[in-house]
């Protein structure tokens, strides 16, 4: 069996819901933020840096490495890791400063 | 027990741009030079303020003539340390808001002609062609296509670099603590909490801190802090590529006024980020986060460019320009003391007017006719308190 932070706690969360992820719905608990609702679906990459194209996700957890950046709700460069997954959220994987449509 | 070195030609206090630059064109001309920084490279306000390489802010007078050498040597820098300093040739875009302001620019823009800036007015309707993502709203503007843009924390490794290969040294961590003197006054080099360093002459490049080391060898020169903010936004791909800044930005900066100034001054980086800079005020070295500052740069440069109000502000940074009463730097040497030269005291120029500031100061260590009449930038033209 899976041993989550949350059983480790002993946290009584409420039902899960769904938030969406690159078009597929991930399932979210309550007061759970959407990297950890994506850690939980096994995904740990939702943007790709702006040099090389490599893949990233958490990395301090805390909101101050701005490593786990991703569009959310159509806003590019939102910390994943301090935003709640609240029902409703779309989470889209960024490529590069997820920018691109302002480039002249 | 105080290490004592061999014996060198010149020591540069400072490891700013201008120290840098004084270090690099010294070495160049065959001298023996140390330089010695309380902090790191770039340390002071160099790493603290815009690599902006203007000459469209400033109106003829020694300044600009600083300014326009300084940028013919950016230019001949550039031919091997462009790309590692971020040297972009970019040019500058004034804009005004207003047809009275666009008025103003262009007497500006025809007393800069005369001596050798070149200015391209630009019809509003063609401002969009220079700048897609800038305000319709604006009455016209000017195009100067010799302004450019550094990283001044780069440019100055990479000039104190190319120093080194030419034989100077560097020294940091290290505070000079005492400028060493013969009894008739001239300079014997310095001291600092580690070692002495004995040299005829020794090159004030303190910076914002050059009136503490003026005093360190007996003399008055009133260098002062001026507060500026800086806005960094989150990673963009090139969306504004020149550096814009509205009119009112040349009255600021020529202004005497001690309070809040800010007229945002808008450029890309290589790196990705837009800055927004900067402020003006005079408060010490009081480090505070103004917010007023922030509101103000933040809501100019959206007016500017309405793509940037989306934009997140991912920090702020502060640094505290060095400034003398009379706008202008101190640069050359002391009257007063033989032996002691100036360069400090460039206020928010001090990126752009390096290279000029250490190739004169080099011209005069060895002897030389300075390129430029350096009376109008001496340190004694300030009466004592
Ligand atoms: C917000 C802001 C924006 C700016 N934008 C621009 C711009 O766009 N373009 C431009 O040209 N300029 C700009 N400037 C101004 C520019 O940054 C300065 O004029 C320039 O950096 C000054 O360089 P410096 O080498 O004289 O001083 P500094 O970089 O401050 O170097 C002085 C050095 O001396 C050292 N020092 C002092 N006392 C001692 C001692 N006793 N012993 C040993 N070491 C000592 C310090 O540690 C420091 O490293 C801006 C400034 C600010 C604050
Ligand atoms: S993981 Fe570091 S800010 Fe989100």
């Amino acid at each position: 069996m899976r041993r989550t932070p949350a059983e480790l706690v002993g946290a009584e969360p409420g039902p899960a819901h769904h938030i969406d992820f690159d078009g597929r719905p991930v399932p979210a608990l309550p007061g759970q933020s959407i990297a950890a609702a994506l850690w939980a679906d096994g995904v740990l990459a939702w943007r790709t840096t702006r040099v090389g194209g490599r893949p990233r996700g958490v990395f301090c957890g805390i909101g101050a490495c701005f490593d786990c950046l991703a569009t959310v709700n159509g806003r590019p460069n939102q910390r994943t890791c301090l935003l709640p997954a609240e029902p409703g959220t779309t989470v889209t994987t960024q490529e590069g400063h997820g920018r691109a449509d302002l480039a002249i | 027990m105080l290490k004592t070195e061999p014996p060198l030609d010149v020591v540069v206090v400072g490891a700013g741009v201008v120290g840098a630059a004084c270090a690099y064109y010294a070495a160049r001309a065959g001298l023996a030079v140390t330089v010695v920084d309380r902090g790191p490279v770039a340390g002071g306000t160099t790493g603290a303020g815009e690599g902006n390489l203007l000459v469209s802010d400033k109106e003829p007078g020694p300044e600009l003539d600083l300014a326009l050498l300084s940028l013919r040597l950016w230019r001949e820098l550039a031919d091997d340390l462009g790309a590692a300093m971020e040297y972009e040739p970019k040019g500058g875009v004034v804009v005004s808001s207003t047809p009275a302001g666009q008025e103003a620019l262009r007497a500006f823009a025809a007393q800069q002609a005369a001596v050798g800036v070149v200015a391209e007015e630009i019809p509003a309707e063609r401002l969009q062609e220079l700048e897609p993502h800038l305000s319709p709203r604006m009455a016209g503007g000017f195009h100067y296509p010799q302004d450019a843009q550094v990283q001044p924390a780069l440019a100055a490794a990479h000039l104190l670099r190319e120093a080194r290969r030419l034989g100077a040294k560097l020294i940091t961590g290290e505070t000079v603590r005492a400028v060493r003197r013969r009894p008739d006054g001239a300079v014997l080099g310095v001291e600092t909490d580690r070692r002495r360093l004995d040299a005829p002459a020794v090159v004030n490049a303190a910076g914002t801190w050059g009136g503490e080391l003026a005093g360190l060898a007996g003399v008055h020169l009133p260098v002062l802090p001026r507060r500026g903010f800086v806005l960094v936004t989150e990673p963009l791909p090139r969306i504004i590529r020149h550096k814009v800044y509205a009119a009112d930005y040349v009255a600021d900066v020529a202004s005497g006024s001690a309070g809040l100034q800010t007229s945002a001054v808008i450029e890309g980086t290589p790196g990705g980020p837009v800055l927004i800079g900067a402020s003006r005020e005079r408060v010490g070295f009081d480090r505070t986060l103004s917010q007023e500052a922030l509101h103000r740069l933040a809501a100019q440069a959206a007016e500017l460019f309405p793509v940037l109000a989306d934009v997140t502000v991912m920090r702020v940074y502060r640094g505290f320009r060095p400034y003398l009463p009379d706008h202008l730097p101190a640069i050359g040497a002391d009257p007063r003391v033989p032996g002691l030269y100036h360069a400090c005291g460039h206020e928010g120029a001090g990126i752009g007017l390096a290279p000029a500031t250490g190739l004169l100061i080099a011209e005069q260590l060895t002897g030389k006719q300075p390129e430029l009449d350096l009376v109008p930038f001496r340190a004694d033209r300030f009466p004592a308190a």
